[in-house]
């Protein structure tokens, strides 16, 4: 049994993606289509990585970030954000927030991968 | 003329001089037409009591003071135009 | 003393006079008019109230009436200390509206109207005439004193032929220098210095005789006194009428006679000039009537009986040797008579050319064109000086026709009484705001008809005009028109009498037509300047549209004006606005100024005239009369153009702050397009690009390869419609789309719209009424059909009931079809009914509906270009959208595009 990463993201096709390849790569995928009840999902597992998608339906992906920070559980979670809309401040917004990383879609696989298991190990 | 800007209603003391004034100056002429019409009343008592020269002393002397009165007053009387201006407000 | 040595004196003193007035001019004409204008030259050129008739009769008077002779002075007197009241009001309505005489004063006052102006000129000539006469007489007289001296008894032909001389001198003098210029303001500083002399002749001549009467041959005040008590004369034997009805008469007169009014109010250079003359002028008054009595009384004593009283100031020097003192005292009577007339001269014929010549000119000449091309300023010139010795004229016709006998003496009161009927319409004028132009002219005309007929034609003697029986029985046997019994008052004084009904029957006739009447626009303005003079210090706008040239009006006020005069006022005004060169804007104001101007050479109801020839059109409108109505409404008025110019500057702001908070809300709602569009297009090729990567791997299962290439074929779908739907939105949007009118089916429609629907794929069912589809339509079938497509397929994506179906009804109303798209499901959310037809507003998550919410915006702008609408149903249950196609008529539109 590998670590957790969950995805919290609405598109299946990417949800689909995203399993597919970290699953080879030797973790345990969880998912999770909804920002409303993301928060309980995360602190049920609590996940070693969370992947979090920005456009979520519900809540948005910086107002679960922003939870995420808050919480003494996953306080040091670390966390990729994941979006489509590609804008600077977006970023600028995800890092003051405490995102690991921040990603724009479209992404290549090998990126997700590596990403992924270098947010495990530091 | 009941919107026109309100004067103040106690004015300085220089300046209600100049009102009083001005009220006695515009006197003048009633106070003359009274006592030129004064010897009018004499004809009827006794026409041997008013001898000719008491009656021309009279009128000269009404005429007289009534100068003397108005040269006072017109010299008291400030015509700075804005003074002009500003009493006529009162009228 | 011989009588050509008195010729020579008279010649030499006439000369004097002449020198003086000439070098005034001069001095006046380089600047150095200081002491020309001051307070004492102007109480001295009162003194010509003190005529040559005054100066002789008031003795004669004296010794037949003891003291009423001092009403005529004491009249003027009350007038004088009283100054706060009228003059004060007078001189300056009179320099603030630029008035020329009295005639132009109640004119002006009464909307600058020529026929008040005619009236007026009518009563004063009239009244004027015998006074005039009497100067002549008085002259005349004191010649044949000098002459019978001499042994020499004079004929009616020696009176008559130096009576003429005498007016052809005075003519000359009064052309000289009345009429030798036409200024803005009117003055005439030579003839003002030349009677200013004269006053002082004329005092120190009857003081003279006075201090010779009393000491040289009473012997002392005292003595005079008892030698006064002592004699004949009855001084104090007066009838109240009389005593109240002359100071009355006199005051007014002092107030109403035309030379009078030119001194008092035309000539007076500086308001202030009243506060020294306010009482000056009744000591100087008081100077000349303080001898009357004393020479009286001593030339009764010393003349033979039967003398003419009026003479005593000159026969007594004489009989008592003292020739010196007797010629200083012609000189003093001279002086009254010549400066009286002079002055009354050029009073009356200013207002004879600019009452009736001038009028009577322009309205021969009739058009604009005369106005700037005819010679204005010679025909007024010209009309003062033909005036001038038309005046002289008659009033030597006058003198030759009475006779020149004692019927003139009497008739000094008379003549007063005549000019007094303007009292009522002047002084009414400027301190009632009631009163009317109609109201004036009924007066006037009233007082005029009954002066004459109780007073006027009397005058002339019994049987001369009015026939004894006339005067005994009234006209036609009318008792009650009496002329000296008027209304059956047969117990007057015929001269109370006569000033009684005049003028109550004068101020009956104005205040009753003043009430009744309702005055022009112009004449309200007018009124409310002259009765607030005190507040208006500047004049309101009388003009208004001007639609002339500056060039005419100059053209024209230097035909008046004079060039250098007229250039440098409008030179003045030029620069005033900021304009370089002579020729200002044209602005109501600089109109209203320069009529002003020009009423100062010609009469106000003239120059207003002579714009509005010019300009065309009416001067002033009710907006603003109302506008300058009173202090209260200026304010007000301000008040409001500040409060409309501060919310004009609010309404600017509030725009431009839309404008801003528009385009703000444009750069968001660009920005956040951009970022939808980048989110829309990024999903399905996130899908796509890690898929593809995944099956490069080659290592995944068949089953698994198959999926995933579904899957990225499924995406690259999704992402050619969204590009198709953004070009077709774009499209449509800028208005670029190409609309092809066809005719088709309704019912046809809606199969092919449900079959490309593809609703094979779902459960969603159908509900038609295929009866209330039987129309026929033209218009863009194909959009309207991408339009049905849209909505069924909506509905098919979001109607969440177990067994949905959608309902499609066909209406119809007064604006067209309705085509309802009803489903079963939960519908929208009320606050996202608003939101649904904007660009990417997907109500449910995007994911599952597959589309980039482009669909109801492209719907929206379709059924725009198409003519009608699509609009949201808000309802009870399920989605329900309902589309709007007008009828046929907006086709033959389509067609034409």
């Amino acid at each position: 049994m590998g670590k957790r990463v969950l995805l919290i993201e609405d598109e299946p096709n990417i949800i689909e993606a995203i399993s597919f390849i970290l699953s080879r790569d030797g973790w345990t995928v969880h998912t999770h289509e909804d920002g409303t009840s993301a928060m309980a999902k995360v602190l049920a597992l609590p996940p070693d990585v969370i992947i979090l998608d920005v456009m979520l339906p519900g809540r948005s992906g910086f107002d679960i970030l922003r939870d995420l920070r808050d919480n003494e559980v996953t306080k040091a979670t670390p966390v990729m954000m994941l979006t489509a809309r590609g804008q600077d401040k977006d970023r600028e917004l995800a890092m003051r927030l405490g995102a690991s990383l921040f990603m724009t879609k479209p992404f290549s696989n090998e990126e997700v991968r590596n990403h992924v298991r270098n947010l495990m190990e530091a | 003329m009941s919107q026109r800007p309100k004067t103040p209603v106690f004015l300085q003391k220089a300046t209600y001089r100049q009102r009083r004034v001005r009220d006695a100056a515009k006197l003048v002429p009633v106070l003359g037409a009274v006592l030129l019409m004064m010897p009018l009343t004499w004809q009827d008592d006794a026409q041997d009591t008013t001898t000719n020269a008491s009656a021309l002393v009279y009128i000269f002397g009404v005429w007289i003071v009534l100068i003397g009165l108005t040269a006072v007053l017109s010299g008291l009387i400030r015509s700075s135009p804005e003074q002009v201006h500003k009493e006529t407000s009162e009228e | 003393m011989s009588f050509n040595a008195l010729i020579v004196i008279a010649l030499g003193y006439v000369l004097l006079l002449f020198t003086i007035a000439f070098m005034a001019e001069r001095r006046a004409a380089r600047g150095h008019s200081n002491w020309l204008t001051s307070p004492w030259i102007y109480t001295l050129s009162l003194s010509i109230y003190c005529t040559g008739w005054t100066f002789y009769g008031a003795v004669g008077y004296a010794a037949r009436s003891g003291l009423e002779f001092v009403t005529i002075y004491l009249g003027p007197t009350l007038v004088m200390v009283g100054w706060w009241w009228v003059l004060r009001r007078l001189v300056r309505i009179g320099r603030a509206q630029r008035i020329t005489s009295i005639a132009d004063m109640v004119s002006s006052r009464f909307g600058k109207s020529t026929p008040l102006g005619v009236i007026v000129t009518v009563i004063s000539v009239i009244a004027a005439m015998p006074y005039i006469a009497l100067q002549l007489q008085s002259v005349t007289l004191s010649f044949a004193v000098f002459a019978q001296t001499e042994g020499v008894g004079w004929e009616q032909n020696d009176f008559n032929f130096t009576a003429f001389w005498v007016a052809i001198g005075l003519a000359v003098f009064t052309v000289i220098f009345g009429t030798r210029n036409l200024d803005a303001n009117e003055r005439h500083h030579g003839v003002v210095i030349a009677i200013a002399v004269e006053a002082v002749v004329k005092l120190c001549a009857l003081v003279a005789v006075g201090i010779f009467v009393v000491w040289g041959i009473a012997g002392g005040p005292s003595e005079m006194l008892t030698r006064i008590d002592q004699s004949d004369i009855v001084l104090w034997n007066q009838e109240s009428g009389r005593w109240i009805s002359l100071i009355f008469l006199s005051g007014a007169a002092f107030l109403c006679l035309p030379r009078m009014f030119q001194v008092l109010v035309i000539e007076n250079a500086d308001e202030r000039h009243l506060h020294i003359a306010s009482w000056a002028f009744p000591l100087y008054l008081f100077m000349m009537s303080l001898f009357v009595v004393p020479i009286a009384v001593i030339g009764l004593d010393l003349m033979p009986a039967g003398s003419n009283p009026d003479l005593f100031v000159l026969t007594v020097p004489l009989s008592e040797g003292r020739s010196g003192l007797a010629v200083l005292s012609f000189l003093g009577g001279f002086s009254s008579a010549t400066s009286m007339v002079i002055v009354a001269t050029i009073a009356l014929a200013t207002m004879v050319s600019n009452h009736m010549v001038v009028p009577f000119w322009l309205y021969l000449q009739g058009n604009q064109q005369a106005v700037i091309s005819g010679d204005v300023r010679h025909v007024i010139l010209l009309s003062r000086r033909l005036s001038v010795a038309g005046i002289l004229l008659l009033g030597f016709v006058y003198y030759r026709v009475s006779g020149g006998g004692t019927a003139l003496a009497a008739i000094g009161l008379i003549s007063f009484t005549g000019s007094v009927q303007i009292l009522p319409a002047m002084i009414g004028g400027i301190f009632w705001r009631g009163a009317t132009g109609v109201g004036a002219a009924a007066g006037l005309i009233t007082g005029l008809v009954i002066w004459v007929w109780t007073l006027f034609l009397p005058s002339f003697g019994v049987d001369a005009v009015i026939s004894q029986t006339v005067m005994e029985q009234g006209p036609y046997g009318l008792s009650w028109l009496r002329p000296q019994a008027l209304f059956g008052a047969n117990g007057l004084d015929p001269l109370v009498h006569g000033i009684v009904w005049s003028m109550i029957l004068n101020t009956a006739a104005f205040i009753l037509f003043s009430l009744v009447t309702f005055p022009a626009p112009l004449e309200r303005l007018q009124g409310a300047q002259f009765v607030n003079v005190f507040d208006h210090s500047s004049a309101a706008p009388a003009w208004t549209g001007a639609a002339t040239g500056a060039e005419d009006l100059l053209i024209m006020s230097q035909r008046i004006l004079g060039g250098a005069e007229a250039q440098a006022i409008f030179e003045a005004e030029a620069l005033r606005q900021g304009k370089v060169g002579y020729l200002p804007d044209v602005t109501s104001d600089f109109i209203e100024r320069l009529e002003r101007d020009l009423a100062g050479s010609v009469g106000a109801a003239t120059a207003h005239a002579m714009i509005g020839q010019l300009i065309g059109g009416s001067s002033v409108s009710v907006e603003d009369l109302i506008a300058v109505a009173d202090e209260a409404a200026q304010i007000l008025e301000y008040s409001n153009r500040l409060e409309a110019k501060s919310k004009e500057q609010e309404r600017t702001a509030r725009a431009l702050r839309a404008a801003n908070d528009k385009l703000t809300a444009l750069s968001i709602q660009k920005d956040s397009f951009l970022s939808q569009i980048s989110h829309e297009l990024r999903t399905p090729m996130t899908s796509i690009r890690s898929f593809s990567d995944i099956l490069r791997d080659g290592v995944t299962s068949d089953a698994e390869h198959e999926k995933y290439a579904g899957i990225i074929y499924d995406e690259a779908v999704r992402l050619t419609r969204l590009l198709d739907d953004l070009l077709d939105l774009s499209v449509l949007e800028n208005g670029q789309v190409e609309l092809r009118a066809q005719t088709g089916h309704l019912s046809d429609l809606l199969d092919r719209a449900v079959r490309a629907a593809g609703l094979h794929e779902g459960p969603l069912k159908i509900i038609r009424d295929r009866a209330s589809e039987d129309v026929t339509l033209t218009t863009d079938i194909d959009r309207l059909g991408q339009v049905f497509i849209n909505l069924i397929a909506n509905a098919q994506k979001y109607c969440d009931a177990k067994a949905p179906h959608l309902m499609i009804k066909v209406s119809e109303d007064s604006t067209g079809y309705l085509i309802d798209f009803i489903d079963n499901g939960s519908g929208i959310a009320p606050d996202k009914q608003e939101l649904i037809f904007e660009k990417f507003s997907r109500v449910a998550d995007g994911s599952k509906a597959g589309g980039a919410g482009l669909g109801l915006a492209i719907c929206r702008e379709i059924m725009q270009r198409l003519g009608g609408e699509v609009l949201y149903l808000a309802q009870s249950r399920g989605a329900a959208f309902r589309v709007r196609l007008p009828q046929v008529k907006t086709t033959t539109a389509l067609e034409k595009t």
